[in-house]
């Protein structure tokens, strides 16, 4: 087994901030998303998985919702619910194919339907805080232990933030897996899809992962002792 | 046991060890917090909360009071209901009086710490202290909404405002139009506070016996201040509507009646649109009833928000905690606590809200899953210990204010 370094379980909070710019119909919806920092992509396709991990996999990002919920425009908030985020590497490219898609609808439809006041879309910001959590995983039995205990924080780090935020290419854990000489098992958890899982879920599929990979170590272990 | 760790339980012991982890990067940093009273209104009551709970994370946190004599508080009064978007006189005279207080305040207090949070507009004007002191960063928190304040009177605030390193407001349509960032904290019930902490059956029996609504059938409950703006009418009228298909009970909980002409009024109109109905309870309890608006709510099968206008409206999370299916208007900070169908139900009107009454009395399962939906949201969202972990991240966001990746070693 290829060396590597040990894994750092860091983990992420966030801080909300409010923007100026808010939105009562779809036009209005596209123009702001053209402009608004990555930071608001980013508030708004992945607050619901904190704040909303019971609720998985129903509402996926704000857009949806409201377009969905407010604006009753059913065939493009579909649309955008169904958005396989886990394709994209930065946040720019998502912002990019969410216009894309607005605009594609908006070129079929004259008339544009108003939010009633008060349920206006309100574009926001997430400020990410990132901080070790002193837990260290050196093999593979210490990371299902320490997946086992960390925080949905943590788990949001590893899978979005490093992602997304840090421009990373895949989740930490994998590219973690990876460099151990576990191929298979990074790419069984680069292909869980982190959007369509509770938090709690999602823990518990990497964990249950881990361990299978541990138990098929420890059944070739004998194996390997007789032939020698 | 700490009072923190008496959270653990309920929040989960990840989230307390997050608050720890988090207090550690404040390490030596001295905090002061004021606002204008020390007890008594929603403010002090977080602040009699949160201030101890920071000093067991080993912040240093200091709280002090703005003194001021009625006619300063006469004035802010009118500050704040014009903030709230009603019209009221704001004189000269009245601007000089909060001039004056402010001044003498500044003379008296000691604000040397390295972060000074300040609450509301009364000490707003302390600000003006910075620039002769030392280069401390400075909060303003306002948990009034100001999503359509009078003009002048916010723009006589919004001097003292503009000299903030940030600003913080309760919802997103309440951020102005300012040159600092503007963080969003939504305020936050305490699940161990008398109004919020569990109750035995014999204690939820014993309330409702004495307050003589008998449990004999469904209760739908509305608790509010009698406002017109929570439309205490409005909720009878809707229960009225699904009382003829379902038998249940309705009760009316709240106070305000007592000392304010208008909530006299309004009392007066519930009643005249109750009439002589038996199964319609109005209770008109004094601000301290705090077990008996807990043991209300627990009893209840559903309970109304259905207000018109609403500052936050955490009634609503204090209901979601009980595990209540809650029906409520889709107006202020309601939205945030009520995600439409998944954890809980927003209306528009009357005829709205009857309708859902019956679904969710006829549909219990579905209702049950409302209130264990809403349960869970607010305890992600709306409990004391996220409105803590939000307070340590914004004292860090100082300094950081054009960062939106903020590594903590």
């Amino acid at each position: 087994m290829a060396e590597a370094a040990p894994f750092h379980f860091s983990s992420s909070v966030s801080l909300t901030l409010v923007t100026n710019r808010r939105a009562t119909d779809l036009a209005e919806l596209a123009s702001h998303l053209r402009e608004v920092s990555g930071s608001a992509i980013y508030y708004h396709t992945h607050h619901f998985l904190v704040q909303h991990q019971y609720l998985s996999p129903e509402p996926p990002n704000d857009f949806a919702h409201w377009v969905t919920n407010v604006l009753q425009e059913d065939r493009l908030g579909e649309q955008l619910a169904a958005i396989d985020m886990i394709q994209f590497r930065s946040l720019n490219l998502l912002r990019n194919r969410i216009v894309t898609m607005i605009d594609a609808y908006l070129e079929q439809r004259r008339e544009l339907r108003t939010a009633p006041p008060g349920e206006e879309f309100y574009f926001r910001e997430s400020v990410s805080f990132i901080m070790p959590t002193g837990l260290v995983a050196y093999d593979l039995s210490e990371f299902a232990d320490s997946v086992e205990r960390i925080g949905f924080g943590s788990l949001a780090f590893h899978f979005f933030d490093a992602r997304l935020r840090l421009e990373r290419g895949e989740n930490d854990f994998s590219e973690w897996l990876r460099a151990r000489g576990e191929d298979a098992l990074a790419a069984a958890i680069a292909r869980l899809d982190p959007y369509t899982h509770t938090m709690d879920g999602l823990r518990k599929e990497v964990v249950r992962l881990v361990r299978r990979r541990i138990a098929e170590q420890r059944m070739a272990e004998p194996r390997l002792e007789k032939s020698a | 046991m700490s009072m923190l760790d008496q959270y653990a339980p309920i929040v989960s012991q990840a989230t307390v060890d997050e608050l720890k982890l988090l207090a550690r990067h404040l390490e030596g940093r001295r905090i002061l917090t004021i606002n204008s009273t020390a007890v008594g209104g929603g403010v002090a009551e977080i602040l009699n909360r949160m201030v101890p709970l920071c000093g067991e994370l080993g912040i240093q946190i200091r709280w002090d009071v703005i003194k001021g004599g009625e006619d300063f508080f006469a004035v802010t009064k009118r500050i704040h209901n014009a903030l709230h978007g009603k019209a009221e006189p704001f004189t000269e005279h009245d601007r000089e009086v909060f001039r004056q207080t402010t001044e003498l305040n500044l003379g008296t207090m000691d604000l040397d710490a390295d972060i000074v949070f300040i609450h509301d507009p009364q000490p707003v004007g302390l600000v003006n202290a910075r620039s002769r002191r030392s280069d401390a960063g400075w909060i303003w928190r306002c948990h009034i909404d100001v999503s359509s304040p009078q003009r002048d009177v916010w723009e006589f605030l919004a001097e003292s405002v503009n000299h903030y390193d940030a600003a913080v407001f309760s919802a997103p349509q309440f951020g102005r139009d300012l040159a600092m960032p503007q963080i969003m904290i939504a305020p936050s019930i305490d699940p161990l506070s008398d109004k919020n902490r569990e109750l035995t059956e014999s204690e939820i029996v014993t309330v409702m016996d004495r307050l003589k609504v008998p449990l004999d059938k469904p209760i739908v409950t509305q608790v509010s201040r009698f406002d017109r703006l929570k439309d205490p009418v409005g909720v009878i009228q809707a229960y009225k509507q699904a009382r003829q298909y379902n038998d249940c009970r309705l009760v009316l909980a709240g106070g305000g009646a007592t000392d304010d002409p208008e909530g006299k009024e309004v009392l007066a109109s519930v009643h005249q649109a109750a009439g002589d109905d038996p199964d319609i309870h109005i209770l008109d309890l004094p601000p301290t009833a705090n077990v008996e608006i807990n043991a209300i709510q627990r009893a209840s099968t559903i309970v109304l928000q259905k207000s018109l206008k609403e500052g936050f409206g955490l009634t609503v999370s204090e209901a979601l905690w009980k595990g209540k299916p809650v029906i409520a208007g889709a107006v202020g900070g309601i939205p945030l606590q009520i995600t439409h169908r998944y954890s809980g139900i927003l209306t528009h009107t009357v005829e709205g809200t009857a309708f859902w009454i019956k679904q969710l009395l006829n549909s219990p399962d579905y209702a049950r899953r409302l209130g264990e939906n809403g349960r869970e949201h607010v305890r992600t969202n709306f409990l004391l210990t996220r409105h803590l972990r939000e307070y340590l991240l914004m004292f860090l966001f100082l300094g950081h204010e054009q960062e939106r990746v903020v590594q903590l070693a």
